[in-house]
Formats: structure tokens, sequence, C-alpha cells
């Protein structure tokens, strides 16, 4: 077999192993689903009357919110998934077969963007029973998913990263909670960012999840979305082009 | 003489202030097995690692399989076969899914992998546990199976990384013989381990580490012939009197009397055992140093370990 083709072969074994852990560790499988679901109902219903604000509807409001929310919380289950690895030697033993270096890796990415898909999915669902509408046509909407799955495939390396430096699942899980919740909840995801104070509404501003969530509204609601996704891109490329090359040298140092 | 399967030249590598690997020379035949002996902390671990591409040497040279661990990391990857210190074993896939996993990473193709899990599994006693997951394995189970995902590949390099650790009796006579078996065939064998025992039945070369160092290299025989004559052996009746003992009989011996640690036996190195017999028994007297036993007996490698490092 060619290189390439050894590469490919070596990111779907990965995939392939990320799946099975997914599948047989019940306690995985319910935080990937279950949880993203309880968000949109608890935030709809119990939420709902006391954030709405506006003439929009709320759970319109919420949905796309939701969706950047799972994408981007998805780094804590990367990170404690990459820690389980480090603490039970399997990365030494990955490190020493014949495999694509960066295989391991990107196995995990691409099984992070799987398992975002089927978070969304299950938003999507749930959204629907509850109210939730697309108002501006099919291809926005794919759209807006796509570059959702773009974000939280940054936010996974993230995820990766942190899981590495760690190398034990509590302190992982610490790590990646400390960086997803300011995240997610310092942005414009639950509620305006007129509603904060003005030092905090800086701090949302530049938030890549304010443009995320931003740019996920306009591509549902309709309106404007060029900016939120230009800014939404570039912080997702920037992310990448740092975070990766990062996260390898990282996996290099793990000999335990 | 056989091509040397790996060969290390100054190999050093430094944690921080630490030296972990200050120096280490080796040239393994091809077919042959060699134990890197020591305590823990003596660097036998990290050795493995820089064989095995796991960690940059910081200087020296190496090379497995004929070739550069450093420059042909990849190509070593390929020859090697690695059992760590800590099985590595996926809890979520059965014992055969987890070797089948193993085969699709040595690139060995879907049906192959399934006929090296089929035969690893019998080999290894693992068959009935085939399907169970690996995560409701016993810590022996777990251990072979690790040992086994070490032997997917056939790679004509083997690193073991203590082993037996975890097996009980019948376990490790289990994996002595494989490995005998796979040396048979020719494969080349580079086991750490802390177990003199093991070093001695297994190994056809045993180099001794201590604190990152060399302290000595050779044939089990040659290791034990070093160190000549017979050994005294004083079990003293109060281990607390083991220091005035030691005072005692200083200078008996070619080299000097020696305790080990919690049991108040002193052992002594001299060439005619007997002769020296009375000698050692009227200063231990004059002492007032009462003993309970005395044995004499040919040096082991125990006793040699002792002789190298201070220390059991």
């Amino acid at each position: 077999m060619s290189r390439s083709l050894h590469a490919l072969a070596d990111v779907a074994a990965m995939t392939r192993r990320n799946l099975f852990a997914q599948v047989r560790v019940p306690a995985l499988l319910a935080t990937a689903t279950a949880l993203p679901v309880m968000w949109v109902l608890l935030f709809n219903y119990v939420f709902g009357g006391a954030l709405q604000d506006g003439d929009v509807r709320y759970i319109d409001y919420l949905v796309p919110g939701v969706m950047a929310l799972a994408v981007t919380f998805n780094l804590n289950n990367s990170s404690v998934a990459v820690a389980e690895d480090v603490n039970k030697g399997m990365i030494q033993r990955f490190r020493s077969l014949p495999i694509t270096r960066w295989s391991m890796l990107a196995g995990r990415a691409v099984f992070d963007t799987l398992r975002n898909l089927l978070a969304l999915g299950m938003i999507l669902v749930v959204g629907f029973v509850a109210g939730f509408r697309y108002h501006d046509g099919a291809g926005r909407a794919i759209g807006g998913i796509a570059l959702l799955l773009a974000f939280g495939f940054a936010a996974s390396w993230l995820g990766s990263l942190i899981g590495l430096v760690a190398r034990n699942v509590e302190t992982a899980s610490m790590g990646s909670l400390l960086f997803a919740i300011p995240l997610t909840f310092v942005s414009s995801l639950f509620v305006p960012l007129t509603t904060m104070p003005g030092w905090l509404q800086a701090v949302a501003k530049v938030n890549p999840v304010t443009h995320a969530v931003d740019a996920s509204r306009a591509l549902s609601l309709g309106g404007a979305a060029a900016e939120a996704i230009t800014w939404t891109l570039a912080w997702t490329v920037g992310l990448l082009v740092l975070l990766v090359p990062l996260t390898a040298r990282q996996y290099r140092k793990v000999s335990t | 003489m056989a091509e040397e399967q790996i060969t290390a030249e100054g190999l050093h590598k430094t944690y921080g202030d630490v030296g972990a690997v200050a120096g280490l020379d080796l040239a393994v035949p091809a077919g042959t097995v060699l134990a890197l002996l020591g305590p823990n902390g003596a660097g036998k671990t990290t050795s493995v690692y820089m064989l095995t591409t796991l960690v940059r040497p910081d200087a020296g040279t190496a090379r497995v399989a004929g070739y550069d661990v450093v420059r042909q990391a990849d190509a070593v990857r390929g020859a090697i076969g690695l059992a760590g210190q800590f099985p590595a074993v996926d809890d979520f896939l059965t014992g055969r899914e987890n070797l089948e996993q193993v085969g699709r990473l040595y690139h060995l193709g879907r049906r192959e992998s399934r006929r090296r899990a089929q035969e690893l599994l019998e080999r290894m006693e693992l068959l009935e546990a085939a399907s169970r997951l690996a995560g409701t394995y016993s810590g022996g189970m777990r251990r072979r199976l690790d040992v086994a995902a070490s032997l997917v590949g056939r790679a004509p390099v083997l690193f073991l990384d203590e082993p037996t650790t975890g097996l009980d009796p019948q376990g490790r006579l289990s994996l002595w013989g494989l490995i005998r078996e796979l040396v048979g065939d020719g494969t080349t064998v580079l086991l750490t381990t802390q177990y003199l025992e093991e070093a001695d039945q297994l190994a056809d070369r045993i180099v001794v580490m201590d604190r990152g160092r060399v302290v000595a290299d050779g044939t089990s025989d040659e290791l034990k012939a070093r160190y000549r004559g017979d050994r005294l052996e004083l079990r003293l009746a109060a281990p607390a009197d083991v220091p005035a003992a030691l005072g005692a009989l200083a200078g008996i011996g070619a080299h000097e009397p020696l305790a080990e640690d919690e049991h108040g036996v002193v052992t002594i190195a001299i060439d005619d055992g007997a002769a020296a017999l009375p000698a050692v028994v009227r200063r231990l007297d004059d002492a007032s140093i009462p003993v309970s036993a005395v044995s004499i007996r040919r040096p082991s490698l125990d006793d040699v370990f002792l002789m190298l490092t201070g220390r059991s």
C-alpha cells in the first residue's frame, strides 16, 4: 500500500476505535446524545420565559445557540478521552507502531466531527418538536451546520491538547471546563450582548463563540451573516494553525 | 558472527537535573536475548524508550534492525514489537478485537489480522476469554494480551519491559517458554527485569544498570565468575548487630563484607570459605555478636548484583 493509503487506513482505524469506545461505554453515549437534548429543553422551557427578549421567538433564538454550545463543549469529551489514552499507555503503543504519526490525533478530530454531527441532529429534532423553524432556506441551514462542524473541529484539537497535557482524566476535565464554560457563557449564546455590563461585552465581542453563534443565528433566522461567518472561519483557521502543531508536539512527548 | 540487531553507543538521556541514562552501549546479536537488569530508577525503561523511538536521546546513537532510531524512526517502528511496563489494551474492545486492531495498525490487512489474532489467542491461552471485553480481564490476562499485541507484527526485534510483572509463577514460566520459542525462531529480544532469576534463566547476555550507568556487562556465568570463590553467609541472631558485625569482619575477604537490608544477613566473598570460617566465628565471638546460622555457597547473581550496586 502506498503511504497515503496507509495514512487513510490508519485514520480510519483510529476513528473506528473511537466509535467502538463511544458505543460501548454507556456514559459516553449518554453525554453525546442526552446532554444537548437536555440543554434545549432546559433553556427553552425553564429559562425561556425569563430570557425572552424582543420579538424573535425564544426557541428560534435558542437552537442555533445550543448548537454552538454542543460543538464547543465537546472539547471536554475529547480531552477526557485523550487523557484516558495517555493514562492507559495506549499512546505509548500507538507511538511505537508503524502508523502515520498524526493518525491518532486526526482520528480523534474526525470522530469528534461525527459526534458533533449526531449532537446537532439531536438538537434539531428536539428543537423542531419544541417549535424551532429554519426561516431562511435549506442552503443557509446546511451552511450553518457545516460552519459549526468546522468550528467544532478546531475546538476538538484544543480538547486533545488539554488531554495530552493533563495526562489524567480529572485534570483534563477540569482544564477543559475552564475553557468551555467562559467561552460559551461569555458570548451571545444565551443572552444578547447588550444585556451584559460594558466590560464583559468587550470580552464577549472578541470571543470566537460569539461569532459562531451570530453566524449560526443569521443563517437560520435570516439577516446579514457575512461578517460573522468570516470571523468564525478566521478563528477556526487561526486556531487550527496554532493548535495542530502544538498538539502534535505534545503527542510526541508522551512516552509512558 | 550473527548480525547485530540492536546496537547503541553512548546513549544519554537527561530529565532536568537527573541523568536517567548516562552512556549506554549495547550490541545484541540476532536471535539472542539481552536482559537489562537493575532496580527501579536504573534507567532500564528510559533505555527501552530510546531504542523504540518513544524518546529522543540527548546524545549517542542507536540502531535497531539496521535502522537509525532517530533518522529512520518509521522503519524502526515497523520492525519492533513493544510490551511496555503497563499493559496497553483497550478495555472496551474484546481480546480478539484488540489484537485485530493492532494487526490493522501493522498494515496486515483484515484477513491476516484475524488469522494472527486467532494464532496468538491460542498461543497465549486466551481463546476462552477472546470474546470478552478486555476490561473484564484479570491483571495476568491483560499482561498476556499486551504481550500478544507486541507479537502481532512478527517483529524481528522484541522489547519487553518487565514482562512478567503481575504474572503468577505458572504464567511466568509460560512466558519464559514463549520467549525461548520466539528466540529459537530467530527473534531478537531485549527485556528489562528486576528479577535476577529471570535474567539468569533467559538471557544470553546481561547488562546490569544502576542509576543510569552500566555497572556490569556479560553472560550470567561471566558475571558470577568475576566474583570467584565462596560466599560465606552469616545470619545474625539480632539484625541490629549488623553494623558491628561489618566492622568486626572488615578485611577478612577480598571485598568488604556486605549486609542484606532487613534480615541481619552478612555476606563475605572469600576464596576458601571452609578455611576462613574459624577466623570469622572467632571475630564475631570476640565482638559478642551471636550468630544463628552459617552457610557456605557459590555466588549467585544476587551476590553479584549486591556487589556491584551495594544493595540487593
